[in-house]
């Protein structure tokens, strides 16, 4: 067999750009509540951990331009493409919602990327297992400081635990979709670049029912309706506020370097 | 004030402002001459050591506006890290936000050390009863204001705060070497940002010009008012505070070192300074500057900037919002002790 063919390059850079713009939406979102924190110490960590996801974004996307042929940097990635052409899930784009919503976000999404990570250590692109290596060690901590705040507001007061309960419950539509395996995260998985999401999904449920089970709340049943197609460039309506918001600067000067 | 100190004294409507110093609580001879020995050989005070009241309140006071403006200064920068035009300038921004809550927290713990507690200094800012600088009163409208930010106002802090590097207290003293490494990153981030800008577009050099045009007069402000010359009969805190080797340089003598500073750094930029008297001095080895307009200073610091009553009800706001936050942390923590203790 020759080298890697067009066609499995594309596929693979869409699946690439799936996980880079997990992290760089995330990081978007997580950039929204510094000085807003319930705490100083806070404000620290959801920076520090708004920044490490748009570090991985940024290995990513460069690795997306690579691969796609098209030579695109990770600016002309991040502010020139239009909201179809993003790839997250509906998770990391809702709106900012609370402390609560925050910490059960970050701790379903941190232990997806625990998984993630760790299964594309072995990934047969270098920079991918080169990131997931480095990015792994970040998740850790991730998920641990989110594990922590949901024990203590679930295990904390009656209305914190009144609290950490309902924010499970908003949570939950937007959990299952991380786990869809769509034909780009396939082939990925085929060619031995990616994981299968699907394979992640026994082992983040058991982390996270654990987690929740110990803060003394409860997952709720599956809501009646859930997120589906961010893979597909398919969003909600926060989306659109959000690239507008984070591209305006870039995109009313054409051309111009910062 | 951001490294600077002018509390109650300086000012001249008092509605708002921080309790004075108290009269000294008597320190017993022996006690009274261990302190002034300790000043005099220029060693530190530690917070066990005995210390007239005057002392630690000026340094609460002190500290507690330094710790205030860090985390108010979140806010006119953290304002653009949604928005910053790549994603190296938003994790440089992120980071840069990051560093000022940091050292918010050092220099609570420092004030911490003299007997009273962030949440108290949190009230005390929350009610208008401790001020933060001023400098953050002011609105950034462009990306180009995180330049000038770091460049100019970051510039100034750095020029305060160099000197507190050597302040009497040891935990401030200890506190300011660390941040004062952080912020001269910061001032050649801000350097940095305008230098790229003014080799951009045409809007993008006007964006650079325009922030610096804005930004300029207010920085020379954070240095507090006059405290030289006839300046120095005005009663102001410069005197004692020196005398205790809290403050090393006057206002005065900050300020000009600062423009001196400066003027060359904006000839490199390629920025034009908003002030038509600046020229070099060669007689006093300075350069000149024109008037500036303290009638402005004294009305932002007394609530009347564009963004006071912004900045407070922002910081206020987060405050109260995370209030069940802390409180379910407390609980827990008494949970785990009392759990622990069974165990």
């Amino acid at each position: 067999m020759g080298g890697p063919t067009v066609a499995t390059n594309l596929l693979a850079a869409q699946y690439i750009q799936g996980l880079a713009d997990d992290a760089l939406v995330y990081a978007q979102r997580l950039g929204e509540w510094v000085s807003r924190a319930p705490q100083i110490e806070e404000d620290m960590a959801l920076a520090n951990i708004g920044l490490d996801l748009l570090g991985q974004a940024r290995a990513l996307l460069t690795r997306v331009g690579e691969l796609d042929g098209s030579g695109r940097s990770e600016d002309d990635l991040a502010y020139l493409r239009d909201e179809r052409e993003f790839r997250n899930v509906h998770l990391l784009e809702q709106e900012v919602a609370g402390f609560g919503f925050e910490m059960a976000r970050l701790l379903w999404f941190a232990s997806y990327q625990w998984e993630l990570y760790a299964g594309l250590r072995t990934s047969v692109d270098e920079v991918v297992a080169g990131v997931a290596a480095k990015a792994l060690k970040e998740v850790t901590y991730h998920r641990d400081h989110a594990t922590q705040w949901v024990l203590r507001l679930g295990d904390g007061t009656a209305e914190s635990h009144e609290r950490m309960q309902q924010a499970l419950v908003d949570v939950e539509p937007y959990v299952t979709e991380l786990f869809d395996d769509d034909p780009a995260s396939v082939a990925a998985a085929e060619s031995g670049v990616g994981v299968l999401p699907s394979s992640l999904e026994d082992a983040v449920r058991a982390r996270v029912s654990a987690v929740v089970e110990e803060a003394t709340v409860a997952l709720p049943e599956s809501a009646r309706w859930r997120s589906r197609g961010g893979r597909d460039g398919v969003h909600s309506r926060p989306m659109g506020y959000l690239l507008a918001e984070m591209q305006h600067i870039a995109r009313s000067n054409p051309g111009a370097q910062w | 004030m951001y490294g600077n100190d002018f509390g109650p004294t300086a000012q001249a409507s008092g509605t708002d402002a921080d309790t004075p110093p108290g009269p000294d609580e008597p320190l017993n001879a022996a006690e009274a001459g261990i302190f002034d020995d300790l000043i005099e050989a220029e060693q530190r005070i530690e917070p066990r050591d005995a210390m007239p009241d005057s002392y630690r309140q000026t340094l609460v006071r002190q500290i507690a506006q330094h710790a205030h403006s860090e985390i108010i200064g979140m806010q006119p920068e953290g304002n653009w890290i949604t928005r910053a035009p790549s994603l190296r300038r938003k994790a440089i921004l992120m980071a840069k936000v990051q560093d000022e809550a940091g050292h918010g927290l050092y220099l609570y713990s420092a004030a911490e050390t003299l007997g009273v507690d962030r949440e108290e200094l949190l009230d005390r800012l929350h009610t208008g009863r401790q001020r933060y600088s001023s400098i953050f009163n002011y609105p950034t409208l462009t990306w180009a204001d995180c330049g000038a930010i770091g460049w100019l106002v970051d510039g100034a802090a750095i020029m305060n705060q160099v000197p507190l590097c050597r302040c009497s207290y040891g935990p401030y003293a200890r506190a300011m070497i660390r941040i004062c490494k952080e912020e001269s990153f910061h001032q050649r981030q801000g350097f940095e940002i305008l230098w790229t800008l003014m080799r951009g577009t045409e809007k993008q050099q006007a964006m650079a010009q325009d922030a610096a045009d804005r930004w300029w007069w207010p920085a020379l402000m954070m240095f507090g008012p006059p405290d030289t010359g006839e300046a120095a009969q005005g009663g102001g805190h410069t005197q004692q505070s020196m005398a205790w080797g809290i403050k090393r340089f006057a206002n005065d003598d900050l300020r000009q070192k600062f423009v001196d500073m400066m003027v060359p750094q904006a000839e490199r930029l390629g920025i034009v300074l908003p002030d038509p008297e600046l020229r070099w001095n060669a007689e006093r080895g300075h350069y000149d500057f024109g008037p500036i307009d303290w009638e402005e200073f004294w009305r932002v610091l007394k609530g009347d900037g564009p963004c006071n009553a912004e900045r407070i009800a922002h910081r206020v706001q987060a405050h109260d919002e995370g209030a069940w936050v802390r409180e379910a942390a407390t609980a827990y923590a008494v949970k785990q002790a009392s759990r622990e203790a069974v165990a």
